[in-house]
């Protein structure tokens, strides 16, 4: 039977051991995020087939996406994931100060990036680049921009793939909050820190997906001399 | 004397039945034993439901013409009655009742691995099939449990959006669920037990979680862009805005193929340790039995163009699908040659368990052989579409699934219950089922080869006399159906009361008492023999030294 004098703290009574839990929830993180790979898999798969059935409303399109702000996104997350990497050295020394401060830093960067996109989107809301503008004026007797059929087909991809990232990464925003309140708490140890690790491995996933997400949206016949 | 103190000791023994008894244990519970029962209580009420809907069916199609419903009601009746059984039934079926309260007594843990999620996952699919009743209530849908745009997404005029959402949250149930058990089985493991000293059940329940995990996000984003398209229009399946309709289709069915693995690899999990324990004989060739299960998980996932065959899908691909689907029907040849194997000079008795699994080996063959019919290009060319394909999967997935989860259910009712059930009973209700079952989908084979569409609620009067044998069958098999609910029912307060280990059965779960305890074990369990070990049972040792002693007197 469990020993409860000899109980220890935030192992869960059903595990025989750290160790167990650990690997336990390490496992299930890992999982977790094949499933999401699954789940944005079925978004990469019609960009594709759309991609090669429009290449010229592809291209067309991504030039209405901003270069710059896109990648000053990338170069936020990129730093959001080396500051998370930090946070989980800390916990892993027991060092809560400096825990705390690199997921503060995390946090800020990940609002950054959430900013950013707010910024984008409205731009593109305000010249009526959004599909069911489309469909629901009724004032419009013609489409409401120049732009033909398969520049809406990428725009309709572009709003469901950043749109479902950016819904991972305010998730991942409040997932990191509770992981902060409880680092302030002091919960986290050198024995007992896996819930950081863990939590890193879901951001530094939503950080990968934005990184196949920005070259292919954004970057669609860029060249580095030439110009867009 | 020891048996009156034991029989004392077994009256205040606390279980995780009596263990707390307000409803507040038992819907905040977090041990995977009431889980598994809340599990069973729910997908009993979601099976009556879309057993009213198949009634409703099978009432219509008794006169060939559509007289009892408007084809537009009888659409929402079939959709109604695929959504209900498929999503709301088979899926969770053996997974979340018999896999939740077995998975760690077999493993010899005490929980799962993450008891929170596995409360959470029960939760998320009350949520979705609450959705689905409001649903329902609000008219149905009538696109087919398939949801094919366009008509789908832009001309029906029933709660497809809702019903979309309602599959969305549904699936995270299946998720969490698969998950949890790949996570114990990988981490929580008694000591000892090495992975090719596992129960059957536990290496087909790893199998069937490796395609909830994959397969269920596919038709997670698939329903979520559907939900677009019909509320934004958006055009990711519409022509006219550049979309393409059979998109969704290979999106749809590369789940939905592997989600008929996902339930009938669990029930095959049942069918091998109800034959070792029926033969009192450890499985033949059990690492073939073990990879077969792997093998059909992950073949499952290639085959879902054959659903495609007629779609305007490429003939050389269809081609690649009809041979890959000739592949992933070997694994389950290899079972069934197995379990045959198993029984061959096994000690066999004829409790309904055993009945259960005999029937299962007879009717999945006949299910399985014909999804080879429909595999071949040519004929499906002809069969797709029809009745032929109705009764091939209901041989599958009823012949096969649900005979597999009656069989377990009589099986582990002592341990789930403390109580047996009356076996006259059982086996009279088990004949009952197989007559009926074989009744109603039977016909549907010839019916469909004559020629009978699927999905139609009027037919030429031909096709009659097969529509009335038909329509009898589901009457029997409703009786059948429903007597299980009754007896099992019935032995909850008088039926015998169950000692540890009923069946002398081997496998982790029968050396606890029954019902167990909270924590399942009262001690550490520690492995030493691989699975089916008969010697290794103590119930049979015990029997075994009393007749020597008999012997030598």
């Amino acid at each position: 039977m469990a020993d409860h004098a000899a109980h220890v703290p935030g192992l869960a009574h059903h595990f025989v051991s750290m160790e167990q839990q650990k690997e336990a929830g390490t496992i299930g993180m890992w999982l977790f995020l094949l499933t999401e790979v699954m789940f944005f898999g079925g978004l990469f798969l019609a960009y594709t087939i759309y991609r090669a059935k429009y290449p010229d409303g592809f291209l067309q399109g991504s030039h209405l996406l901003s270069v710059p702000l896109g990648g000053l996104n990338t170069v936020v997350l990129i730093v959001s994931s080396l500051t998370m990497a930090m946070a989980v050295y800390y916990s892993q020394l027991g060092e809560r100060k400096k825990l705390l401060g690199f997921l503060t830093l995390t946090l800020i960067l990940g609002t950054v990036f959430l900013v950013v996109k707010y910024f984008e989107y409205a731009e593109k809301f305000q010249h009526n680049l959004f599909p069911a503008y489309w469909t629901y004026n009724p004032a419009a007797d013609h489409p409401p921009t120049q732009y033909h059929g398969q520049v809406q087909v990428f725009l309709w991809i572009y709003f469901m793939m950043t749109g479902l990232h950016a819904l991972h990464m305010i998730i991942g925003i409040g997932l990191l909050l509770v992981i902060m309140f409880m680092a302030h708490r002091g919960k986290f140890t050198k024995e007992y820190n896996s819930p950081v690790e863990i939590f890193g491995l879901y951001w530094h996933f939503v950080d990968i997906v934005w990184i196949f997400l920005f070259p292919l949206l954004y970057l669609t016949g860029f060249h580095v001399g030439g110009g867009h | 004397m020891a048996t009156e103190v034991m029989a004392q000791a077994e009256e205040s023994q606390t279980n995780y039945l009596n263990a707390s008894h307000t409803v507040k244990s038992w819907l905040l519970t977090l041990d995977h034993k009431r889980i598994g029962l809340l599990y069973l209580f729910s997908i009993s009420i979601f099976f009556a439901i879309g057993g009213i809907y198949a009634s409703l069916i099978r009432l219509e199609l008794i006169t060939p013409q559509g007289d009892l419903m408007s084809a537009e009601t009888y659409n929402r009746v079939f959709t109604m009655h695929g959504v209900m059984m498929i999503f709301f039934f088979l899926i969770p079926s053996i997974p979340a009742t018999l896999g939740n309260f077995l998975l760690p007594l077999m493993l010899g843990a005490k929980d799962v691995a993450f008891p929170r999620l596995n409360l959470l996952s029960w939760y998320v699919f009350m949520v979705g099939a609450i959705l689905m009743l409001i649903t329902i209530m609000s008219g149905g849908v009538d696109t087919g449990w398939t949801f094919y745009p366009p008509y789908s997404s832009i001309y029906s005029n029933t709660q497809v959006t809702l019903a979309g959402v309602s599959i969305f949250i549904t699936g995270f149930s299946s998720i969490l669920t698969g998950l949890n058990f790949m996570v114990t089985i990988h981490t929580m493991r008694a000591p000892g037990l090495t992975w090719f000293r596992l129960p059957l059940f536990v290496w087909a329940h790893y199998a069937t979680s490796l395609i909830q995990v994959l397969g269920t996000p596919v038709i997670a984003i698939t329903v979520l862009a559907l939900g677009f398209e019909r509320t934004l229009q958006i055009g990711i399946f519409d022509p006219k805005l550049g979309g393409d309709p059979v998109l969704f289709q290979h999106m749809f069915w590369f789940y939905s193929h592997p989600a008929v693995y996902i339930m009938i690899i669990p029930s095959m999990g049942v069918i091998s340790e109800l034959i070792a324990n029926m033969t009192r004989k450890k499985v033949f060739g059990y690492h073939f039995v073990a990879f077969s299960s792997l093998a059909i998980a992950v073949f499952g996932f290639l085959v879902w163009g054959h659903h495609m065959f007629t779609s305007s899908q490429s003939m050389y691909a269809g081609m690649v699908f009809s041979l890959i689907t000739y592949a992933v029907a070997i694994p389950s040849a290899i079972k069934t040659f197995n379990w045959t194997a198993t029984i061959f000079k096994g000690s066999v008795s004829y409790d309904t368990p055993m009945i259960y699994a005999l029937a299962f080996i007879g009717l999945f063959t006949i299910g399985g052989m014909t999804g080879l019919f429909l595999a071949a290009l040519g004929l499906d060319v002809h069969l797709h579409d029809t009745y032929f394909v109705v009764a091939h999967f209901h041989y599958v997935m009823v012949g096969g699934a649900i005979i597999g989860y009656l069989g377990g259910l009589h099986f582990w009712w002592p341990k789930m219950t403390g109580r047996m059930y009356p076996e006259i009973w059982g086996r009279i209700s088990a004949a009952i089922i197989f007559l009926g079952f074989n009744l109603t989908f039977f016909p549907q084979f010839i019916v469909g080869y004559l020629g009978m569409p699927r999905r139609y609620h009027a037919y030429v009067p031909e096709y009659q006399v097969w529509h009335i044998l038909s329509t009898a069958g589901a009457s029997l098999l409703a009786i059948g159906f429903i007597m299980p609910v009754l007896y099992l029912a019935w032995s909850l307060k008088y039926g015998e009361k169950a000692g540890d280990n009923p069946w002398m059965a081997a496998g982790l779960e029968w050396e606890t008492s029954s019902p167990p305890p909270t924590e399942n074990f009262t001690y550490q369990p520690v492995i030493d023999h691989d699975a089916y070990e008969f010697e290794h049972v103590k119930e049979i040792k015990e029997a075994a030294a009393k007749e020597a002693a008999l012997q030598t007197a």
